[in-house]
């Protein structure tokens, strides 16, 4: 049954990029432990507006776990304690009264901080464009069904395509890699037969992309694949390896 | 008076959109660059929209509140997407497709746009594989297909518990193509605030940098609204927390007719509220109650007992009782009325006492936990995470929410307001699901629009604008700017004592009681008493913290609160208006003896669409007749 919990939050507050920001005290009071992580914020905001003081701002949306708005470092952990959750589905029953909590934003040298908790992810919508898709104008597609997928690897596809976009695999990472990010789009694509005549450019313009926004190199910690909500594994690295090395091979030979 | 001209081409139904493809007005390729186009709103309907418009060689402007077009609330959609491919050979049609689909809107939709919606379908499928979509399939590598609700066929295609999740990844990537090649300029965290009219024509808007603060003007040839629907307006919904009205509202209030704002969809099966500061509801998949069993106790004093302390005898399987033939599996807006009945009667379960019991334990003992595992194990899971509870040791509580809402803004066969210039594209628009929404056809909404309708009725109204450029210099560009950044200012300035939540809350559990799964004149009545009143302390007493000038949440809430406290007005009086029984639209004078909705359809077999004149309370009911040529109107049973 609920009950409720009294907390201490040690909340990351910084007007704007330009601004230092600081740790600021705040308690949580009367906090029902049916709540939602994010609730629990509504809740300390709603004080705070009772005693004129702004709102600390976080990004969120959806609040079921799929949108991948939301977005924040929860004593030290990308998503906070719970495995595959994200924030805004981890509930206060996995506190216990009396507990200090930090709260923190992604901090990843290529999403640059907006606000207190939210920052700018638009380094992965360039990654996206530099080759995330497959060109297929509407209109000009066959049968889906001529094409016949084997389950497996449709499958493998989807346990890729599940990536929802956060960004926590950076957040988590001590070199603030992207990859098991890059690694999802990649493999999700290169896995099905409608993505093979662009596989080679995409893998490089993905990875040439990812480099040149400032995110890191793998060095197999595999602490993305601790945080990831959508239980990306690191395997795609792997596999991702393999394709940009292919595709580089590929695209040297096509060089000469 | 005005009227309102469906524009829906002559000749057999299966030969419509033929027929208006061809008689449509095309736009060269070289001339398409010259237009602009703007698209608020990155869902399916809007990415699909904009993709497909960049790639034809239009300048396309798109704008969306979140951070990236990827975090669309269609991204959220669980269960699949309808397509009358017939792979499984068991008998389905776009004709069938067609008919399940006027049918399960109760009759209230109009024929011509949902034949084309059922034969568009094929295709999205074929689009959306083509773009990498990892739908489900068979071993043989050819695409699965499952059952969905008010269907005898399987015709939906699914990818895992997460079809609106890959289908707008699919539509994003498509996005990102045309981002990358310069057709598309994207603006994410960048709000629309008002329509710009230039001589009776949609020609701009008004847009907030919700970063930067700055408010801007953009200029274009048309304007596509594809911004969702206004389920929020209940403060809590399936919705994401984002989702608003004020998009079309403010078209509303620029002269777009809003059409059916009483058509909700209430789903029956979702997690309850648990306390005061609960923030959504979340969706459980409806097939959950094929093996689970809903009850609630027969005695007010047995519902703060644990469940397993209540005798078999004092259980009340309410539905299974009420309705012997279909059980517990009622459809939708019978089974959630029949579990806020049981509540209002106190006999509701959980802290609030609004719930009711979904029991799988007959289940598990006659097929076993692994089998109940394998066919729900993630909604199992999903179910532990928020509540906390082992669903496979006691039952599992759920009650009905909003999830949907069928009205919107009135449209055209073209997609095309009757505010020449302004289309509305899938759930923003009324068009296709009448009075209540299938399993499955939302997704298929808005593909169809962005995807397959849009690119081909667009020239229909670009060619008539060939020299009526107008830029943000004009002067309804200024004045709708300043209005804007008055409105900002004056919600900073109140100062007052009430957080903006706390209103929202407000007008949300009025509607939800009001104007909720049942409604009667006098329920509404009070509503539209009330409305005014909260709509009055929030402009007296709101306290909106911060600046204009900054990334400031707060002022971005305020802005759309005030909107639904205008918009839930209209939704009242619709629903006043509306002395009917149909779908998702319950008025508790017009049922049979049985309880079953009483449609009126000799004097409400129609489309009534709402236009503002200053005064909410005076808007203009105008009527679009519904005629059904080839489909006969019949009472919808389920005994």
């Amino acid at each position: 049954m609920s009950h409720q919990l009294n907390l201490t939050l040690k909340v990351w507050r910084q007007k704007n990029a330009g601004t230092p920001g600081k740790f600021v005290e705040y308690p949580a009071q009367n906090i029902p432990t049916d709540c939602s992580f994010l609730e629990m914020l509504d809740i300390v905001n709603e004080s705070l507006v009772q005693q004129n003081i702004e709102p600390i701002a976080f990004d969120h949306d959806c609040r079921e776990g799929i949108c991948g708005m939301c977005s924040l470092v929860i004593n030290g952990v990308a998503h906070g304690p719970e495995r595959a959750t994200t924030t805004c589905q981890l509930h206060m029953r996995h506190f216990k009264d009396g507990d200090t909590i930090y709260i923190e934003p992604w901090r990843v040298g290529a999403f640059p901080l907006i606000k207190d908790l939210i920052v700018d992810r638009n380094a992965l919508e360039r990654i996206q464009q530099a080759g995330g898709f497959i060109s297929a104008r509407a209109g000009g597609a066959p049968d889906a069904n001529s094409v016949p997928i084997p389950k497996q690897n449709a499958d493998a596809a989807m346990d890729a395509a599940a990536c929802i976009g956060c960004g926590a695999c950076a957040a988590a990472c001590p070199n603030s890699s992207a990859m098991l990010f890059v690694a999802a789009k990649v493999s999700h694509l290169a896995l099905l037969p409608q993505g093979q005549p662009e596989r080679t450019r995409r893998a490089l313009k993905m990875v040439k992309t990812m480099d040149s926004e400032g995110f890191g190199n793998c060095t197999n910690y595999y602490e993305c694949e601790a945080v990831c909500p959508a239980e990306i594994k690191s395997s795609f690295i792997s596999m991702l390896n393999r394709e940009y090395v292919f595709a580089a091979a590929r695209d040297s030979v096509s060089m000469i | 008076m005005a009227t309102l001209d469906s524009k829906i081409p002559s000749g057999p139904l299966e030969k419509k959109w033929e027929k208006h493809k061809f008689d449509s007005k095309l736009v060269n390729p070289a001339n398409r660059r010259k237009y602009t186009v703007i698209v608020v709103g990155s869902g399916l309907a809007g990415a699909s929209a904009a993709a497909s418009l960049g790639e034809m060689g239009y300048n396309v402007e798109c704008f969306c509140y979140q951070d990236s077009p990827r975090r669309a609330h269609s991204i959220a959609a669980q269960g699949g997407i309808n397509a009358a491919k017939n792979y499984p050979n068991d008998g389905d049609s776009v004709q069938r497709l067609f008919y399940d689909t006027i049918k399960g809107g109760d009759f209230r939709a109009r024929e011509a746009n949902v034949y084309r919606l059922a034969e568009v379908s094929n295709s999205i499928i074929d689009q959306c594989t083509a773009m990498g979509v990892p739908f489900a399939r068979e071993y043989g590598g050819l695409l699965a297909n499952r059952s969905f609700g008010g269907a005898q066929v399987s015709r939906t295609f699914y990818a895992r518990g997460q079809t609106g999740q890959q289908l707008l990844l699919g539509a994003y990537s498509g996005l990102c193509n045309q981002i990358a090649a310069g057709t598309v300029k994207m603006h994410p965290r960048t709000e629309m605030l008002d329509l710009v009219v230039v001589d009776g024509h949609a020609k701009g808007i008004i847009v907030r940098d919700m970063v930067t603060g700055k408010i801007e003007a953009y200029a274009a040839d048309t304007v596509l609204l594809a911004t969702g629907g206004y389920g929020n307006v209940f403060y809590l919904s399936t919705n994401a927390k984002g989702c608003n009205v004020t998009a079309t509202w403010r078209a509303h209030k620029k002269g777009a007719f809003f059409a059916n704002p009483c058509y909700t969809q209430i789903h029956p099966t979702c997690i309850p509220v648990h306390g005061d500061f609960q923030s959504k509801l979340t969706l459980m998949s409806e097939s959950l109650r094929n093996d689970g069993r809903v009850w609630v106790p027969k005695k007010k004093e047995d519902c703060g007992k644990p469940p397993g302390e209540i005798a078999e005898e004092d259980r009340d399987y309410y539905l299974e009782r009420k309705y012997p033939s279909f059980g517990n599996l009622a459809p939708r807006d019978i089974s959630s009325r029949a579990a806020k009945q049981v509540c209002d009667e106190g006999r509701g379960v959980g802290s609030t006492k609004l719930g009711v019991y979904l029991d799988f334990s007959a289940a598990i003992k006659r097929l076993g936990e692994n089998v109940i595992r394998e066919r729900y194990g993630n909604l199992f899971d999903m179910y532990h995470k928020i509540t906390g509870e082992d669903a496979y040791k006691v039952p599992m509580r759920i009650f009905p929410a909003v999830h949907y809402t069928m009205g919107g803004l009135w449209v055209d066969y073209n997609l095309m307001s009757n505010l020449p210039g302004l289309h509305v594209l899938g759930e923003a628009n009324f068009s296709d699901h009448g009075a209540n929404r299938l399993g499955a056809s939302a997704l298929m909404q808005g593909l169809a629009d962005g995807y397959f309708v849009m690119p081909y009725t667009i020239g229909n109204y670009l060619t008539t604008q060939t020299g009526k450029k107008v830029t943000t210099d004009h002067p309804e560009f200024a004045k709708a700017l300043e209005e804007v950044k008055a409105r900002t200012e004056q919600l900073l300035a109140i100062k007052g004592k009430r957080s903006v939540d706390s209103f929202h809350r407000e007008l949300g559990l009025l509607l939800w009681e009001k104007c909720g799964m049942g409604r009667t004149e006098q329920s509404l009545k009070e509503a539209l008493a009330k409305i005014p009143q909260i709509r009055e302390e929030f402009w007296k007493n709101v306290n909106v913290l911060g600046e204009s000038n900054d990334l400031n949440q707060s002022l971005e809430m305020a802005g759309r609160v005030a909107d639904f406290l205008e918009f839930g007005e209209l939704m009242c009086l619709d629903a006043l208006e509306r002395r009917e029984s149909c779908g998702g639209h319950f008025r508790e004078e017009y049922q049979f003896p049985d309880g079953e909705a009483k449609r009126d359809d000799e004097n409400f077999a129609h489309v009534a669409a709402w236009e503002y004149v200053g005064d909410i309370a005076k808007s203009v009911r105008h009527i679009e007749p519904l005629n059904y040529e080839n489909v006969h109107l019949a009472v919808r049973s389920y005994k």
